[in-house]
């Protein structure tokens, strides 16, 4: 009997909730696999997608992301054997995974908690009912580390997604195959389309204009070198992008409502 | 028998009342003829030996000649703060506190004198910087004096660390209240700090460090170091500098950015606005309309915050429109040392010729202008409260920050409509919203890009209330809580 033959799979960017090849047709290699190399214009148009998708992302109920996370991490446990193979077995590979599934456990409990932490109920000096809200920030860019490459997208990805922001997101660059994958938990896990794209590719080719991009509110470069943050610190100052240097700490609320925006309202009292 | 008609009597504008001049006392104020740099506790004459020119914008007179920093006498302040940190930082909390408390006290001893050097320096109203300033001032200094020996139950669980020293720079339109925003939390959180006031209000910030002497203040805590643009970029740009504060222009602020971008300061910034003021047509009229002239007209218009893009909806513009006129007319326009006065001097003639450029660009751009009948005085920089109606979004004057008193009126039909033009802008600082009804006072609140909503009100401001921008209006809270985590470092 002949042995079985493999089905290779082709992997892809992820935007707009459709997983689509480099419009620029250009792939580069990587763990074995050609794996697309974004452009500028594919970054541009995940930009769009995540624009698109923020007004409805935000407006959900925070239970509802709370939900929506909740599932992303029972879609991850269903696939813990794949992430073990793609991130080369053993027990750093098995370490790595638990931590992103218990990453997206632990923030799908905090959706529903970020605004009772981190909002006030401010005692003004006058007849007036004044309160502070955190609210998403927006379309947040990402640049996920070289490694870990699972845990080191996922530590990004879930506080922002937590906080009601869409995301663009540049995948490990030597290490991409985990990234691409885990678009296809996002996608069955009921992620609305757009919330999040990946791209694979270039980092010194793509940061410079996620960076510059005047639609994009917020950019967690906590994985950018020292010359890369000087670079993005200064193209952000076009539409003044708010730059947050996420470390790689345990899940805080710190790191959700750091790309977030507060917002105090008052309303006089009286009869 | 037919009703005779009444003839409607504005009561407003025809009174046959007439003010007297209600001039504040000066007696009590003394303004040196030259003011020098507050470095390590002590003033002392600057390096560059150069002075300028601090004028009263309302008689064009010079009131003092202030010193002009250089990159010599920046660094002397910068030392003097980096080594003040070394002990201030690790200073007893509860010490820390009282030390803050007295300079709230000190300000309240001495509001009167600081509320008239503020309005002789900046030109805004007396009525302002007596009641609104000066008080802010002492009650954010005594707000954030609490917090110095309670950080822990700031943020529960997490090791706080001052970050260092802070170079704070400061605008021209709440000289001193600008300068408590920054100073208060900064100090309260165990920061130093080099401050650097506005050329053309450098007054009372050399006050307060009289005050700082006073209060016993431990030398190079705070030091203040005046000069123009030129000063501040030297602060920001200073290498012991390890956090940054500007509240200014949104242009300034982008400057800045890219200029410690890579350095590794933290940085905060309050910047410019082009607020909507949204008036829904059943809000209680005569209330809205207050709100919106206090919106506008506060302060001659210089506010960041300040609502100066009127939305109306439709039913209800020529109504709003015809009761604002009137409203306009009565505003009493001059000296601002006068009790009575309403809007006081532009703060200086660049500024003035800015207002008149923008205003001119409206007219030109085919907006209809409107001014009430007023008398200005002979010397001084003044500018009518001016409306413009016909205004479309395109418009300069409904897209650029014009920061004096003049309020751009557009309209809408749905409440959709009214989100869509009040976030058509790169700024997001503040959103004002009139209506009756409560479910849409929280729908318009939740959609409105902007760090403040006022809702049936405007303009009001409280040390425990948090206050800073979305978008191109900056980063960072100063006020409450959430104002001291700029100034700390969180583990």
């Amino acid at each position: 009997m002949a042995e079985r033959l493999e089905v290779r799979k082709t992997y892809k960017l992820y935007m707009g909730g459709q997983f689509v090849r480099s419009e620029s047709g250009r792939s580069y290699a990587a763990e074995g696999f050609n794996v697309p190399r974004a452009s500028r214009k594919d970054l541009r148009d995940s930009v769009r997608a995540a624009r698109a998708a923020f007004p409805g992302w935000s407006a959900r109920t925070a239970m509802n992301r709370g939900q929506i996370l909740y599932r992303i991490a029972e879609m991850l446990e269903g696939r813990r054997a794949q992430f073990l193979s793609l991130l080369g077995g053993g027990r750093p590979a098995g370490r790595q995974v638990d931590a992103a599934i218990a990453t997206w456990v632990w923030y799908a409990g905090l959706t529903d908690k970020v605004a009772q932490l981190a909002g006030t109920v401010n005692p003004v000096a006058g007849p007036y009912f004044n309160f502070t809200i955190p609210e998403p920030t927006g379309v947040v860019g990402m640049v996920a580390p070289e490694e870990p490459p699972l845990l080191g997208l996922v530590a990004r990805l879930a506080p922002a997604l937590c906080g009601g922001n869409a995301v663009v997101a540049l995948a490990s660059e030597p290490l991409p195959l985990a990234a691409l994958t885990l678009a296809e938990v996002l996608a069955t896990g009921d992620l609305p389309p757009g919330v999040v794209n990946l791209l694979s590719g270039r980092r010194a080719e793509l940061l410079p204009w996620l960076a510059s991009h005047m639609d994009v509110n917020a950019l967690d470069a906590g994985a950018c070198t020292d010359p890369e943050l000087a670079a993005v610190e200064e193209a952000a100052a076009g539409n003044l992008k708010r730059v947050v240097r996420q470390r790689e700490v345990q899940p805080s609320p710190q790191a959700v409502t750091a790309l977030m925006e507060f917002k105090t309202v008052w309303h006089p009292i009286g009869v | 028998m037919a009703l005779a008609k009444r003839p409607t009597t504005d009561l407003t504008t025809q009174t046959p009342f007439q003010y007297e001049a209600a001039p504040e006392a000066v007696d009590h104020v003394r303004i040196a003829g030259s003011y020098d740099l507050f470095i390590g506790g002590r003033f002392v004459a600057p390096h560059s030996r150069k002075r300028f020119a601090t004028v009263n914008p309302a008689t064009e007179e010079t009131l003092a000649q202030v010193a002009e920093a250089d990159e010599v006498d920046v660094d002397h302040a910068v030392k003097a703060a980096a080594n003040a940190f070394r002990s201030w930082s690790r200073l007893d909390p509860g010490r820390r506190a009282r030390y803050i408390f007295r300079l709230s006290r000190l300000i309240q001893e001495r509001a009167r004198e600081l509320a008239v050097v503020e309005t002789m320096d900046g030109g805004k109203p007396i009525k302002e910087s007596r009641d609104v300033d000066i008080p802010l001032a002492a009650a954010h200094f005594f707000y954030y004096a609490g917090w110095a020996d309670k950080l822990e139950w700031a943020v529960p669980n997490r090791r706080l660390r001052p970050l260092g020293v802070a170079g704070q720079v400061i605008p021209w339109n709440f000289p001193l209240l600008m300068l408590a925003w920054k100073v208060a939390p900064a100090l309260a959180t165990g920061n130093t700090v080099v401050l650097k006031p506005a050329e053309t209000t450098p007054l009372t910030a050399m006050l307060f460090a009289e005050i700082c002497q006073q209060a016993e203040l431990p030398p190079g805590v705070v030091n203040v170091v005046t000069g123009a643009g030129q000063t501040g970029s030297m602060v920001v740009g200073h290498p012991e500098v390890r956090k940054v504060a500007f509240t200014g222009s949104t242009e300034v602020g982008k400057l800045i950015r890219r200029q410690v971008a890579g350095r590794g300061k933290r940085l905060t910034l309050e910047l410019g606005g082009k607020a909507a003021n949204i008036v829904f047509e059943d809000a209680p009229l005569d209330q809205a309309v207050e709100g919106v002239v206090n919106g506008i007209y506060f302060n001659q218009g210089h506010v960041c915050c300040a609502g100066s893009r009127l939305l109306v909806q439709e039913s209800i513009l020529e109504p709003l429109l015809q009761k604002l006129k009137v409203r306009l007319g009565t505003l009493r326009v001059g000296d601002p040392l006068d009790k009575n006065t309403d809007v006081g001097a532009i703060n200086s003639k660049q500024q003035l010729e800015k207002i008149e450029g923008l205003v001119e660009s409206g007219i030109e751009e085919g907006a209809e202008v409107y001014q009430p009948p007023c008398e200005l005085p002979a010397r001084g920089y003044w500018f009518r409260p001016t409306l413009f109606t016909g205004v479309a979004q395109s418009h300069r004057i409904a897209r650029e920050e014009i920061f004096g008193p003049v309020l751009s009126v557009l309209s809408f039909r749905t409440p959709e409509e009214a989100v869509e033009k009040a976030n058509n802008t790169p700024y997001g600082l503040s959103a004002g919203v009139w209506t009756d009804k409560g479910s849409r006072i929280l729908w318009m609140a939740e959609r409105m890009r902007a760090g403040v909503v006022w809702a049936n009100t405007y303009n009001r401001f409280d040390p425990t209330s948090p206050f800073g921008g979305y978008k191109e209006s900056g980063f960072g809270r100063e006020g409450g809580l959430h104002g001291l985590l700029p100034y700390l470092d969180v583990d």
